[in-house]
């Protein structure tokens, strides 16, 4: 316990040295990079004069240093700005939009681990049979194609040809919102709105589909590797020895062992399904952060484009930091050296 | 009777939760049209104030904020000005005054009179530099305002014959002064309101937007009691919500889905032309390459009708200037015809050829508008044909604009121009202003024509002017129209769809079939 509390407190020290490294770099690319978020709102017929007031509107016409040190003073307060394009406070943006990421990168998360696990221990149980040949060529392809081409697959396949799926969006529209917090489907699951919930799901199994089957597939070939490893040591052997079947053997005794890296790695991919939200939400129209910074980047929306920054370096280090916790937890090894 | 046990709850529960996940969503969905009407809209709506920050300028978004609010100065779709919230409006004899006669018996949203303090707050406040209002320089030039009954009348700087034109254009909407001043900017954003044939019911950013029809609308009843936008940003979602039946209508998709889809049973389309035009910038900075042989052989060297026909498939209209046939300063004489020969030999009289050829560059956007990049590599194909040697850069939409308002452009920059008002100051006149931040080409001669037509009082002399720029920055070459686009719109086959040459697909002008 002390050990935990440890590596809290150190990993939480670190995390706010990268974080504002994070909003150093951020603040700067932007600055740097082409685009001017003035210059793409300003009228046609607008003077050199029109064009400072929409500048010192918006807080771009002080120097760089005291633009960071603004915005840096405010973020520590809690104050992220008002994005120039949404005209809202971006705290509070975020914290509408990333429940919906969230819930969508969770189920897909879920969804990778279920079916991976699945196939992987399919595979390893089949080892050396036809069977393997295809599970192997199965992964291969949803290792493959990239998750935006699995969502137009999906959008073809499953709202087109066989319409049984919603196409766009994070409910139907013409369901009011019940809703006291942001996590639509969880909510609807623990208040018993099952229909609700229901229709929420169905928007959600297309995206989630899409995010899920290249991470499954990176699992599968983890785990599978890790599995016939396992089945390579003593203790597998002694257990086949002892009569126990082959799935008793897989199951039952390698997989407990083979786990442990594969679970690193899904948390360590968790942060990256996160980031492919950005296509695919597009792709749904779904109402997460993904979307939201597709519209942030093409509008230079600068503080909207900086608390999203912020906000994907702090799940990044928070899932990390959750991951290693995870392994010292469950690892005898790692807790005591 | 049956009480059910906790069990039977959850078997009843995950029964319906199946059930709303497989259930038979896309045979419902393609049923007749009832009293709601779903968009598949190509953009997201990021603001309703519909006079500040980015969106106040995206011709797209003017659809939806016509829903809601009323301009001063209303349009039909074929461009006319009719009465919006303003039933007249006139400038006085010398001109230096403004008068405006403001509709009766219209209410808000929420059910409070619109009067007339509403119309002076809101010019007011777009004139106000403070709340970000991109169109400052029109609303300031009106000041003093006066109220006597419904009539408003303002001090006038100077006289501007585009003004009231300005008032059905962007950023030219009232705005609810009681309302905003009680709620400030941001609770206007979660609630608003404004005088529109649609209320505000339901928004989900990046999702949907739904409306409902306003009762009391002075214009009349929609005809749908509920519209649904679905902001779908991306074009094969569009065409696959409009071909599962998802949505009744959808837009911008590309040319050779709608020609696909308008034959499907159930679905038919139109493309109209619209005020979006297709246009090379010329940078007056390279003028010492670029002279006027050169602009000219690049102009003529392009073959526009084939780019139409071939890469657009038909849908759109070459132009040689910078103004389109429906506006106002169209001019059907002024030709700038494909004509290779002449253009060879103009760049060999400037001292290129195919083989010795003048190295450029020309910039494009990609999948912005449709085909762009494509159009582009064939301009560049013909110009190397003969003896310009363009290479082609990728730019993004806010690059663009950074480099045109800092006049940093390559030689050749391709991109677009919306004029919905179809007036030629906001064609031809902002994009060849030397002042204007958001010309390339900056000329004096060009200047000194334009000049005096920005407040030219004789309506016939002015458009006359005009056309004499459109001309003569033609026969210079200073500039290169290439085609105005057409606006592909897909729905079913039971509605009735009125195209607005705008661009802005209003729900009021789609009804059902009678």
């Amino acid at each position: 316990m002390r050990l935990i509390a440890a590596i809290l407190a150190k990993r939480l020290a670190m995390a706010i040295v990268t974080l504002f490294g994070v909003a150093v770099v951020v603040f700067l690319l932007l600055r740097v990079a082409p685009g001017d978020p003035v210059a793409m709102m300003i009228g046609a017929g607008a003077s050199a004069a029109d064009i400072a007031d929409l500048r010192a509107r918006y807080g771009l016409d002080q120097p760089l240093l005291v633009q960071f040190g603004i915005w840096l003073a405010g973020v520590v307060r809690g104050d992220f700005g008002v994005s120039i394009s949404l005209h809202r406070d971006v705290l509070e943006l975020l914290s509408e939009r990333l429940p919906a990421t969230l819930e969508l990168a969770t189920a897909a998360c879920l969804v990778a681990v279920g079916l991976g696990g699945s196939i992987a221990v399919a595979g390893t149980l089949a080892r050396g049979g036809k069977t393997e040949a295809l599970v192997d060529g199965v992964n291969g392809l949803m290792l493959a194609v990239p998750d935006f081409v699995w969502a137009l697959a999906f959008v073809l396949l499953l709202g087109v040809l066989w319409p049984v799926l919603p196409l766009s969006g994070r409910m139907d529209p013409s369901v009011g919102v019940p809703f006291v917090s942001r996590f639509y489907l969880i909510e609807g699951l623990l208040r018993g709105r099952f229909a609700i919930a229901g229709d929420i799901a169905a928007h959600m199994v297309m995206p989630v589909l899409a995010l899920a089957l290249p991470l499954a597939a990176v699992i599968v070939r983890i785990l599978k590797e890790a599995l016939s490893e396992a089945m390579m040591q003593d203790y597998v052997l002694i257990a086949r020895v002892k009569g126990f079947s082959e799935r008793r053997l897989v199951i039952g005794e390698a997989l407990r062992n083979a786990v442990g890296p594969t679970l690193a790695l899904t948390g360590v991919q968790f942060t990256f399904l996160i980031g492919g939200t950005v296509i695919v939400e597009r792709i749904f129209a779904y109402p997460g952060i993904g979307s939201m910074a597709i519209d942030a980047v093409i509008n230079r929306d600068l503080p909207l484009i900086q608390g999203l920054v912020l906000v994907f370096g702090a799940l990044f280090i928070l899932v990390n930091l959750a991951v290693d916790l995870g392994a010292v937890a469950l690892n005898p090894r790692l807790r005591y050296g | 009777m049956f009480t059910p046990t906790r069990r039977d709850t959850l078997a009843l529960g995950a029964g319906a939760l199946i059930a709303s996940l497989i259930g038979p969503r896309g045979a419902a969905q393609a049923a007749a049209i009832g009293d709601t009407l779903t968009i598949a809209f190509n953009v997201n709506l990021p603001a309703f104030d519909p006079t500040v920050g980015p969106s106040a300028v995206n011709p797209t978004i003017q659809a939806i904020y016509r829903s809601v609010f009323d301009q001063f100065v209303g349009q039909k779709p074929n461009l006319a000005f009719e009465p919006g919230l303003l039933t007249a409006w006139g400038w006085s004899d010398d001109k230096k005054k403004v008068w405006m006669d403001v509709r009766e018996g219209v209410t808000w949203h929420d059910g409070s009179p619109f009067t007339p303090e509403d119309v002076v707050w809101s010019l007011e406040r777009a004139a106000d530099p403070k709340t970000g209002n991109p169109i400052t320089f029109v609303w300031s030039e009106l000041s003093n305002f006066k109220i006597d009954g419904k009539r408003v009348t303002a001090d006038a700087k100077q006289y501007d014959p585009v003004l009231f034109k300005w008032m059905a254009f962007l950023t030219g909407y009232v705005m609810p002064k009681a309302y905003y001043t009680k709620v400030g900017a941001e609770g206007f954003e979660k609630k608003p309101i404004g005088t529109g044939p649609y209320m505000v019911d339901e928004y989900q950013g990046n999702a949907f937007l739904r409306l409902k029809a306003n009762p009391k609308y002075w214009g009349g009843k929609p005809a749908f009691g509920t519209v649904v936008f679905k902001f779908v940003t991306d074009a094969t979602s569009r065409v696959a919500e409009i071909e599962s039946g998802s949505s009744d209508l959808t837009l911008e998709i590309p040319y050779e889905e709608f020609d696909r889809l308008k034959k499907k049973k159930g679905l038919t389309g139109v493309a109209t032309p619209i005020t979006d035009i297709g246009m090379i910038f010329i940078n007056s900075n390279d003028a010492n390459t670029l002279t006027k042989d050169v602009r000219l052989a690049a102009s003529l060297a392009i073959d526009k009708t084939a780019i139409v026909k071939r890469l657009l498939r038909g849908y759109g209209v070459p132009i040689a200037t910078l103004e389109a046939p429906e506006y106002d300063a169209f001019d059907p004489s002024i030709k700038v015809d494909y004509d290779p020969k002449k253009a060879a030999a103009l760049i060999k009289a400037a001292g290129y050829s195919p083989e010795k050829p003048l190295k450029t560059k020309i910039q494009t956007t990609r999948g912005f508008k449709p085909k762009d990049y494509e159009m582009i590599q064939a301009i560049v194909g013909m110009w190397r044909k003969i003896g310009l040697d363009a290479e082609i850069e990728v730019y993004e939409v806010a690059k663009h604009f950074q480099l045109r308002t800092s006049h940093k452009l390559a030689p050749f920059a391709f991109y677009n121009w919306g004029n919905a008002i179809g007036d030629p100051t906001t064609s031809t006149g902002f994009a060849m202003f030397g002042p204007s931040p958001h010309s390339s080409w900056k000329s004096k001669d060009v200047d000194a024509m334009i000049g005096p037509l920005w407040t030219e009082t004789d309506e016939k002399k002015r458009i006359a002017g005009w056309k004499a720029v459109s001309k003569y920055v033609a026969e210079q070459g200073d500039v290169i129209g290439l085609l105005q686009y057409a606006q592909p719109v897909v729905y079913k086959s039971e509605l009735k769809v009125i195209p607005n040459i705008s661009g802005a697909l209003q729900p009021t002008l789609v009804s059902k079939k009678a």
